[in-house]
C-alpha cells in the first residue's frame, strides 16, 4: 500500500515578483495522513490549492493519482473533482443551502441513488462528524464555528472520497472537538483507506495523527518524513518549530 | 480510484438447488456510490417480496464496498429482518466487517416523517403570521435605530468637535459629486419627456407659451426632487447598506464598538449629514438641467426661442416653487440614508443576506420617498403653498 498517489516536483510559484515556492518536492503515499506545516505565509495553503487545481504553479509538476495536473484533460479533471473531498479553512458551506443540502449536493449531482438513500447517507455523515441530527435543517449562518467545520467535513466525506484535502481542519475547534475530529480521521483512514493531505498548525495533530509531513520554509521543503525523522533534521526553522515552548511541552510529555 | 474501472454492483437470486425453501442471494461487483443504482432498485423490490423465509446471502464475490454500499446492505438486511426473514450472511471479508461496524454505528434508525396534512394546510397562515410579526419587529428595530441615531445627533450638536467632518466631505463626494452625471442624464431625459408630452397637447390650443409654466413648475416642485431621490436611493442607499453589511460580516463594527467608537457617530451620522447636504444641491442641479432640456425641446418642437422662454420663466417661476422642491431634499435624504444604514446593520453573518438587505433597502427607500412626497403634496396644497 506504499505507492505514491501525489507527487509534487520542482514547483515554482510567484505572485508578481514575490516568490512563494522555489522548487518544492514532496510525495504522499496511499493511505497515509500527510501534513503540510510551516509558518504563516510559507505557502502551505497555496500548495494545497495547487494540488486541488484552484491555482496553477508557474513551473514544475504535480501528479495526482497518475494524472499530471499540468496537462490534465477536461474529463480527467472533472472525474478527479467528483471524487476527492476538500475541506476549506472557513468551511465554505453554501450559505443558501441547509447543512443537509450542503452535504448531499454532490450525491444529488453526481450519483443516481434514490432520494431516500441520499437522505439516509447525508444523515449518516452528519452523525459521523458529531453533529446533532437537528443541525441538518439549519443554514450555515445559524451554526457555530466548530459546527461549520464539522458540516464542511461531512460535505467533504459525502462521496466517500479516497483522497481528502483539509485546510487547517482543527483550527477553531475546542480541544475535545479537535480530538474527536482526529479520531474520526484515523478511523476513516483505517477503514476506508482514505489518504489525507492536511495543512495544519496544530502541534497536537502532528503528534497524534499525522503519519508523515513536510515542513515548508524559505520557499522550499526543509524537512519531510515521519515525526522522528523530521525532529532529527537540524534545520533552524524545524528546531524553532518544535523547540518552542509549545513544542517542548509536548515532547516532555513523551508522546 | 477513478482510473480503475469499477464494476456495477449486482444482486441476484440463485436458483434453488436443494429443495428447502431457502432463498439464496448473491451479491457481486463493487458496491460503491456510483455503481449502486441498479442494485438499490432490485433490493427495494426484493425486500418487499420476501416474508418469513430463511435467506442465505453470499457476499463473497463483492469487491470494494464504501459507506453508501454498506448502508444499502444494512437497510436491506434490516428490512428483511423486519419481515421475519432469517438472514445469514456468508463470505464477508474483514474489510467488509470493519465498514459494517462503522456504518452501523452512525446509520440512522428512523427518518423524520413529513408534517401531517393538517399542519401543511395551516402553513400559509403560519407564514402570514410570521411575516406580520417580522414586520412589527422590523418597525420596532427601525424606531430604536432612529432613536439611537437621534440621541447621537443631539450629542454631536452638543459636542460639535466629535462630528467627523472628514467623513462627511468624503461621503458628499461619493454620494453627491460622483452621482452628478447620472442625475444630469435622468433629469435631462425627464425634461425632454415633459416638453414633448406637453407640446403635443398645448399645440392643439395654440397655447405654446404655457409649456414654460408646465415645465418650470412640474420640474422644480415635483419631478426633479423625486427623480433625484430615486436615483440616489438606488445608487447611494444601496451602497450604504452594502458597505455597512460587509463591515458587519467582517466584524469591523464589533471591533469599533470594543474600541469605543460608536458606529452611529462614525458611520451613520456622517452618511446622513452628507446626504442631507448633497441631495438638495443635487435637486437644484437637476432643476437647471431639467428646465434646460425643456427649453431645448420647446425651441426645436414649438419654435419657442430661448429669450422668449427665459422671459416667461422669470414671470411664472416664483422662487417659492424652487424652495418647495429643494426643501423636500433633506427629508428624502434622511429617509434614504437612515433606511440604508438601518438595513446595513441588519445584515446577519452570511454573505447572502447582504444582497437581500440591499434590495430591501432600495425598495424601502424608494417607497418611503414616494410616500413622503405624496404627504408633502397634500400638506402644501392644504397650506396653499
Amino acid at each position: 500500500m506504499n505507492d505514491t498517489i501525489i507527487k509534487v516536483s520542482n514547483i515554482v510559484t510567484r505572485f508578481g515578483t514575490n516568490v512563494i515556492h522555489d522548487g518544492i518536492n514532496l510525495s504522499v503515499r496511499r493511505g497515509e495522513i500527510y501534513g503540510l506545516l510551516g509558518g504563516s505565509g510559507s505557502g502551505k495553503s497555496t500548495l494545497l490549492k495547487q494540488m486541488i487545481m484552484l491555482l496553477r504553479p508557474e513551473s514544475g509538476e504535480i501528479t495526482l493519482l497518475g494524472h499530471n495536473l499540468m496537462s490534465i484533460s477536461r474529463n480527467d479533471a472533472a472525474s478527479l473533482r467528483h471524487y476527492w473531498g476538500v475541506l476549506f479553512q472557513g468551511g465554505a458551506l453554501y450559505s443558501s443551502l441547509t447543512v443537509a443540502e450542503n452535504v448531499g449536493i454532490k450525491l444529488r449531482e453526481y450519483t443516481e441513488l434514490p432520494e431516500n438513500m441520499i437522505e439516509e447517507l447525508v444523515q449518516m455523515k452528519i452523525k459521523m462528524v458529531g453533529l446533532p441530527p437537528t443541525a441538518a435543517t439549519l443554514y450555515p449562518a445559524e451554526l457555530s464555528g466548530g459546527m461549520i467545520k464539522r458540516a464542511a467535513l461531512a460535505r467533504a466525506l459525502a462521496m466517500d472520497p479516497q483522497l481528502l484535502f483539509l485546510d487547517e481542519p482543527t483550527s477553531g475547534l475546542d480541544p475535545i472537538g479537535a480530538e474527536a475530529f482526529d479520531n474520526l480521521l484515523i478511523e476513516l483512514r483505517d477503514i476506508l483507506g482514505l489518504t489525507v493531505v492536511m495543512v495544519t498548525h496544530d502541534l497536537d495533530s502532528i503528534w497524534t495523527i499525522v503519519d508523515r509531513f513536510a515542513v515548508l520554509g524559505e520557499k522550499k521543503v526543509i524537512a519531510e518524513g515521519t515525526l522522528k525523522e523530521v525532529l532529527h533534521a537540524s534545520h533552524p526553522i524545524v528546531q524553532q518549530f518544535f523547540g518552542g515552548s509549545r513544542g517542548q511541552i509536548r515532547s516532555r510529555d513523551g508522546k | 480510484m477513478q482510473s480503475t474501472q469499477s464494476q456495477q454492483a449486482k444482486i441476484e437470486k440463485l436458483h434453488d438447488l436443494n429443495e428447502d425453501n431457502t432463498v439464496r442471494l448473491k451479491s457481486s461487483g463493487d458496491w460503491t456510490i456510483d455503481t449502486l443504482h441498479d442494485a438499490a432498485e432490485m433490493l427495494t423490490e426484493m425486500t418487499s417480496t420476501y416474508r418469513n423465509v430463511p435467506i442465505l446471502w453470499d457476499v463473497s464475490a463483492t469487491g470494494r464496498v464504501d459507506s453508501a454500499g454498506m448502508l444499502l446492505f444494512i437497510r436491506s438486511f434490516d428490512a428483511l429482518k423486519a419481515n421475519q426473514c432469517s438472514v445469514d450472511v456468508v463470505g464477508a471479508t474483514s474489510e467488509h466487517e470493519k465498514i459494517y461496524q462503522l456504518v452501523r454505528r452512525y446509520a440512522f434508525g428512523h427518518r423524520e416523517a413529513k408534517p401531517a396534512l393538517f399542519s401543511r394546510l395551516l402553513m400559509p397562515f403560519n407564514r402570514i403570521g410570521r411575516r406580520f410579526v417580522a414586520f412589527l419587529t422590523d418597525l420596532k428595530d427601525f424606531l430604536a435605530f432612529t432613536g439611537e441615531n437621534f440621541i447621537n445627533l443631539l450629542l454631536a450638536i452638543v459636542h460639535p468637535r466629535t462630528i467627523r467632518f472628514g467623513a462627511i466631505v468624503k461621503n458628499i463626494e461619493e454620494a453627491g459629486v460622483r452621482a452628478m452625471p447620472i442625475v444630469a442624464l435622468t433629469s435631462f431625459l425627464i425634461g425632454v419627456v415633459i416638453a414633448y408630452q406637453g407640446a403635443v397637447q398645448l399645440e392643439k390650443f395654440g397655447a405654446n407659451i404655457f409649456i414654460v409654466d408646465m415645465i418650470a413648475l412640474s420640474v422644480t416642485r415635483e419631478l426633479s426632487p423625486l427623480i433625484t431621490a430615486i436615483v440616489v436611493a438606488g445608487r447611494t442607499g444601496s451602497s450604504y447598506t452594502a458597505q455597512l453589511g460587509v463591515m458587519k460580516i467582517t466584524e469591523e463594527i464589533d471591533a469599533m464598538r470594543t474600541m469605543g467608537f460608536d458606529p452611529h457617530r462614525f458611520l451613520v451620522l456622517p452618511r446622513i449629514f452628507a446626504l442631507i447636504i448633497a441631495l438638495p444641491l443635487m435637486i437644484f442641479f437637476a432643476d437647471i438641467i431639467g428646465i434646460g432640456a425643456g427649453m431645448f425641446i420647446s425651441h426645436i418642437h414649438l419654435n419657442l426661442s430661448y429669450p422668449e422662454f427665459i422671459h416667461r420663466l422669470q414671470k411664472v417661476l416664483a422662487v417659492k416653487h424652487v424652495w418647495v422642491g429643494i426643501g423636500k431634499g433633506p427629508f428624502f435624504a434622511w429617509l434614504i440614508a437612515t433606511v440604508g444604514c438601518f438595513r446595513g446593520f441588519q445584515v446577519s453573518k452570511n454573505t447572502e443576506s447582504i444582497g437581500r438587505y440591499t434590495t430591501i433597502s432600495v425598495v424601502n427607500a424608494i417607497f418611503l420617498v414616494i410616500a413622503c412626497d405624496a404627504l408633502f403634496s397634500v400638506v402644501f396644497t392644504e397650506l396653499g403653498i
